[in-house]
């Protein structure tokens, strides 16, 4: 009896550690926290569906670039694009899978939402000390008519390394020359003014405390959290406002085609319509792959994802790439993600 | 028969016994072992750090991810004044919850108030960050700082001290939540130990007129320094390590200001921020030695504590 039960123990536990072998094993990935919203709910469904599950730790970009390059995850997410010479040296490859937009949000009585309007270098001035009150000529000439406050202007920023930090600093070294050489574009900067709250929700709240305070954030806050946005003056000279077009339009403007290794940051995008601090978030896999079986789960989760996870990443306030893009992207699976023996792992399907 | 029994008996005690030895000596010898693999990882992580800047980390306000020039001042006089703040204001609250308690209290009173002040210990130390963030930063900033500011703040030599806007968060924020924390910690131990004063020695002094401010000074105190100082020693440990509490309302910024109306950072909150973002070998070594100099600020801290035990009861029987 005993020694039948312990067979049948061991049968299971076999058939456990041998079941992935045979089937799709489960997907391990890492990295941003900025799409771990939607990579949770496309592995929920996508669980649903096939059976196959979608493992995702938020641990931040830095943490997922460091377990990519140690291979102790199928892949690394990260909300900052490696350039050509890192993927080469790691023998990695990227593409993108959602956009976002960072949105500057402001707190000052009386002013509604959406009203302020701002000029990318008056930003830049802001957050580089050098405009240090509301009605300051600077501000003042590009909204006349309404009364601005002769208060200290609170410059609010992100306290912990993040991937909205790194797309509003990119925007802002494009923006000012002035902003490029004192501190740069990173996922943390040297602030040269300002208070920082951690993580999105830190700055939201702050904003939303400290009278006469400016931050930003991710767009989805700014609806959550009904927060009080700005007008932002785009490469083309109009005035947008964030919303889903907007994001829509500055993705649109962007010639993937010719940015290798999906390089690409949507920042100061070309059209009337483009909202300027728009981002994607990449995923990074590396070239050569030891598991092709492996490999290829992973890819047909994100091939799966781009067809039918549109919906899911709107509900979310993110995104999704335009069809064209997505195109690129398995194709560029097949040119790149091989096996040991040289052979592509992921066919394009025509 | 009987004896053989007995001795086999004995024998067999006797290994036990030398197992037992073994055992806990093996236990002791991991806390050390740990102890040691910890200093030694956190000094080998620092090695790029220690190798770029040198001495100039400990002194150089500098803090910038994207030129990779780092420099611990700004955590380091953050960490070091929180924590300054936070006792100087739990210090003198919690002697007297614990001599209300021990000395004054009627007695029914004495143990549901007890009980909540352990209970104030053991809250996580998130929920004392997300009120300090929503609840006592708003009323800080509208109620407390524009008095602190007229009344302080125009006191010639300190007036700097409560300069600026009101934001409600910064580094007089952080002390205050920190003197918060730390009070029940304080109180609790500083209750016991004064607990522990024989009555007699007490009820003599009294017999003889005193008061029960003398009774307390001269009789209570010198009894129970050790615990005393004990207390006020892990209230500051508390306080220097705290990280979560400290992240919600310090400001976070890598900023060094005269006023403590204005955002800081301390090491602990600089190391949970921004860790998980870190890349490039540089920064996670400038983070890691943090680590190795809070450890070392810890590391002073207990060793003072020490000396200062030990120069108290050298003075022991020589003092009137």
């Amino acid at each position: 009896m005993k020694l039948q039960f312990f067979l049948a123990l061991l049968a299971t536990t076999a058939a456990l550690i041998v079941t992935p072998g045979i089937y799709a094993a489960d997907i391990t990935g890492a990295g941003a926290t900025f799409p771990y919203p939607v990579y949770a709910k496309w592995a929920d469904a996508y669980k649903k569906q096939t059976g196959v599950r979608m493992n995702y730790q938020s641990i931040g970009s830095g943490g997922g670039i460091k377990q990519i390059k140690a291979k102790t995850v199928d892949f690394g997410a990260s909300d900052k694009p490696l350039t050509l010479e890192e993927l080469e040296i790691n023998g990695l490859t990227q593409f993108p899978t959602v956009l976002g937009g960072v949105v500057p949000v402001i707190n000052i009585d009386g002013v509604k939402q959406g009203q302020i309007r701002l000029t990318g270098t008056v930003l830049a001035d802001i957050f580089l000390g050098k405009i240090k009150r509301w009605n300051d000529p600077a501000i003042a000439g590009l909204n006349a008519g309404i009364d601005l406050p002769a208060s200290n202007i609170t410059v609010v920023h992100r306290a912990d390394g993040s991937g909205t930090t790194f797309l509003f600093t990119d925007y802002l070294s494009k923006v000012s020359p002035e902003w490029k050489e004192k501190v740069g574009a990173d996922v943390s900067v040297a602030w040269p003014v300002g208070t920082g709250g951690k993580g999105n929700e830190g700055v939201a709240n702050f904003a939303k405390q400290i009278k006469n305070s400016i931050g930003y954030v991710e767009a989805a806050y700014v609806k959550q959290s009904k927060m009080n946005y700005v007008q932002l003056q785009n490469h083309d000279g109009a005035y947008v406002i964030p919303t889903e077009d907007s994001f829509k339009a500055a993705a649109a403007n962007t010639q993937w085609d010719k940015a290798p290794g999906f390089y690409e940051i949507l920042t100061n995008k070309p059209g009337q319509n483009s909202w300027p601090i728009t981002g994607a978030t990449f995923v990074l896999m590396h070239k050569s792959q030891v598991n092709p079986a492996q490999a290829l789960a992973v890819l047909k989760f994100f091939e799966w994802a781009y067809a039918s996870g549109d919906e899911m990443a709107l509900e979310l306030d993110y995104i999704p790439l335009p069809d064209s893009v997505v195109q690129l992207i398995e194709s560029s699976w097949e040119a790149n993600i091989k096996g040991k023996d040289g052979k592509a792992i992921f066919s394009v399907k025509h | 028969m009987s004896k053989i029994h007995f001795a086999a008996k004995l024998k067999r005690q006797l290994l036990f016994d030398r197992i037992f030895h073994k055992v806990t000596w093996f236990f002791t010898f991991v806390v050390f072992a740990l102890l040691a693999a910890l200093i030694g990882s956190l000094i080998i992580g620092s090695i790029p750090t220690i190798k770029a800047f040198g001495f100039d980390f400990l002194v150089s306000a500098d803090w910038n991810p994207v030129t990779e020039k780092f420099g611990a001042l700004v955590p380091i006089v953050g960490t070091l004044i929180t924590s300054m703040i936070a006792l100087s204001i739990g210090i003198p609250v919690s002697f007297g919850i614990a001599l209300f308690l021990t000395e004054l209290s009627p007695p029914w009173l004495r143990r549901p108030l007890g009980t909540a002040i352990e209970l104030l210990a053991g809250i996580p130390s998130i929920i004392y960050g997300m009120w300090g963030l929503f609840v006592f930063a708003p009323l800080f900033a509208q109620y407390i700082q524009p008095w602190l500011q007229d009344t302080l703040g125009q006191v010639p030599g300190i007036g700097f001290l409560f300069e600026g806007s009101f934001m409600g968060i910064g580094m007089l924020s952080a002390g205050i939540i920190l003197a918060i924390m730390v009070i029940p910690f304080i109180a609790a131990v500083m209750r016991d130990v004064f607990e522990i004063v024989p009555p007699m020695l007490k009820e003599s002094a009294y017999a003889f007129g005193a008061t029960t401010w003398e009774v307390i000074w001269h009789v209570v105190l010198p009894y129970t320094k050790i615990g005393v100082v004990g207390a006020i020693m892990l209230g500051l440990g508390r306080a220097l390590g705290e990280t979560m509490a400290v992240t919600f309302v310090i400001g976070n910024a890598h900023q060094l200001h005269t006023s403590l109306f204005m955002p800081g950072n301390s090491i602990a909150s600089a190391l949970a921020n921004e860790f998980t973002e870190a890349d490039g070998e540089l920064y996670t070594s400038a983070l890691i030695e943090l680590g190795l100099i809070l450890f070392f600020i810890t590391f002073v801290v207990l060793a003072f504590s020490k000396i200062l035990l030990v120069q108290l009861k050298k003075r022991e029987g020589t003092a009137t």
